[in-house]
């Protein structure tokens, strides 16, 4: 698997870290309760197609990327930079 | 039918055409009392015990591919009970019982063998986690035994003892860990359940959970709907799709874990072997190939297929313990959909919805719970209680923090297990 990051270009997997599900871009606020922190760190759709998550190019620009992949054949749609995703 | 040294010599004579099926092959049923989503190992051991232990008769397991095609017919078939927390080490405690008296009871030749399992470790602090480890396992009344360094030789002489970077100190022995022959495990409680009249119905996939206020009424699938009183799903990797069928959303994630085996070798490795300073477990099998695996490849994936930093991460951890190894041509290597959990520890529970359970959450561990999970689940569809072994294994855990199994020490969140 290679991702293309918009920083430095297609890099082999092993200079990323994996993030976990984007949602985490989506942090509730602190005294939002039980029920959306239980959704925000435990539960997941779990697609068999198109996610969206997080990666850090940790031995490359050290940017936190937003990548869109199939979960079913890894191929890679889009990759953006997180700061950039979030607005 | 039956099975025997002189059956196998007759129908080499007359050409193999004397064997029957071993279980039918049914049209499903308008109604069942329990239906069983999954036709794996974990669904199969269920439906068994469903019949056996609780006189239950009108079952049936829906497959959508074949019987014990999905995660019990491509695992390293390790069987053990080596956990340390309370709640998996009381539930391997037990379903290590039922893999000891698992042939007699389904009358099947499952290859259950206790050859040993040893975990390596390579430091002083490894050391005193594992004794930690081993008192845990004898106070839950199994096998432990700590062994040095050179207690480790007599067993594994072929190791790389004095390796500069991870020396070996010692290993915590389980002798009654081993492997077990997967398909067969699968197969056996296919034919049991069977032989009970349970309908085991293969090429049938569930497209949706009928619920009516809040109670489960059937499953629609592509062989028609089905009516049923209660509902269990045990889909492992696709837990999450079954279950939004039922509007629900699960605390898993799936993932790949890869697994390898080489071409058949004369008997060279005894006992179930693991390195404690990468991730690395290897036996042989009966067939002479060395199966062995590694870690997740640590991102989301239904592709059943791996990348190949973790073969490589792998191969070299293999190198690094076994040098032998290197000779050994891989064969093949496959990855598996991982029901991952965010503490690494599975669930047996009910849900919010009345007569729909659910199974899953087995990680990279369902292999050697699949008598464990079938007879706890079971034991839950048929009496409303929870098994006392599986009684912590509880779906709400993560929303209230309460009684989370983290075995690994990492953290009970995704992405650490």
């Amino acid at each position: 698997m290679r991702l293309n990051c918009p920083v430095c270009g297609e890099r082999d997997r092993r200079e990323f870290y994996y993030g976990g599900d984007a949602v985490a871009m989506m942090r509730p606020a602190p005294d939002a309760g039980v029920g959306p922190w239980d959704d925000y760190v435990h539960l997941r759709e779990n697609p068999a197609g198109q996610t969206r998550d997080l990666w850090h190019h940790e031995a490359g620009c050290g940017a936190w990327l937003v990548v869109t992949r199939n979960t079913v054949t890894h191929a890679i749609k889009d990759v953006a930079l997180a700061r950039e995703a979030k607005r | 039918m039956g099975y025997s040294g002189f059956r196998v010599i007759k129908e080499g004579l007359f050409g193999q055409k004397g064997w029957k099926p071993q279980w039918r092959n049914p049209e499903p049923k308008a109604e069942y009392d329990i239906v069983i989503i999954g036709g794996g190992g974990h669904g199969l051991s269920t439906a068994f015990y469903l019949a056996k232990e609780h006189g239950l008769k009108n079952i049936a397991v829906l497959e959508k591919g074949y019987l014990g095609g999905g995660n019990v017919g491509r695992n390293t078939t390790i069987v053990r009970a080596n956990y340390f927390l309370p709640g998996n080490s009381e539930f391997y405690s037990h379903s290590l019982k039922l893999w000891e008296n698992l042939e007699n009871e389904l009358n099947y030749n499952v290859m259950h063998s206790q050859r040993g399992l040893i975990n390596l470790f390579h430091s002083d602090g490894q050391r005193d986690a594992f004794a930690r480890r081993g008192n845990a396992m004898i106070n839950q009344g199994d096998d432990a035994e700590l062994l040095d360094t050179e207690g480790v030789r007599k067993h594994l002489p072929y190791l790389d003892f004095e390796n500069t970077r991870f020396p070996i100190y010692g290993g915590l022995l389980h002798k009654r860990g081993g492997t077990a022959r997967h398909d067969a495990v699968a197969w056996g409680y296919a034919r049991g359940a069977d032989q009970r009249g349970v309908d085991l119905i293969q090429n049938c996939e569930v497209t949706g959970i009928d619920i009516e206020g809040g109670v489960v009424k059937g499953v629609q699938t592509s062989r028609g709907a089905i009516r049923a009183k209660k509902v269990a799903i045990v889909t492992a990797g696709r837990s999450g799709q079954v279950a939004a069928m039922a509007g629900m959303r699960l605390p898993i994630e799936s993932h790949i874990l890869q697994a390898f085996v080489t071409e058949g070798l004369k008997p060279v490795i005894d006992h179930v072997v693991s390195f404690g300073m990468g991730h690395f477990y290897i036996s042989q099998s009966d067939k002479g190939g060395l199966v062995f695996g590694g870690d997740l490849d640590f991102y989301s994936s239904y592709a059943s297929r791996g990348n190949l930093p973790m073969k490589e991460h792998v191969m070299d951890a293999a190198m690094t313990l076994m040098p032998m190894i290197g000779k050994a041509k891989v064969l093949r290597s496959w990855g598996g959909i991982m029901d991952m959990t965010p503490d690494g520890s599975p669930i047996i529970d009910k849900t919010h919805i009345e007569g729909l359970f659910l199974d899953c959450g087995w990680c990279y561990g369902g292999f050697k719970a699949v008598p464990g999970s079938g007879f706890s689940l079971a034991h839950l569809i048929a009496t409303g209680n929870h098994h006392a072994p599986a009684e912590k294994f509880r779906l709400d855990r993560f929303r209230t923090g309460r009684g989370l199994m983290d075995e690994e020490g990492t953290g009970a969140q995704h992405n650490l297990h």
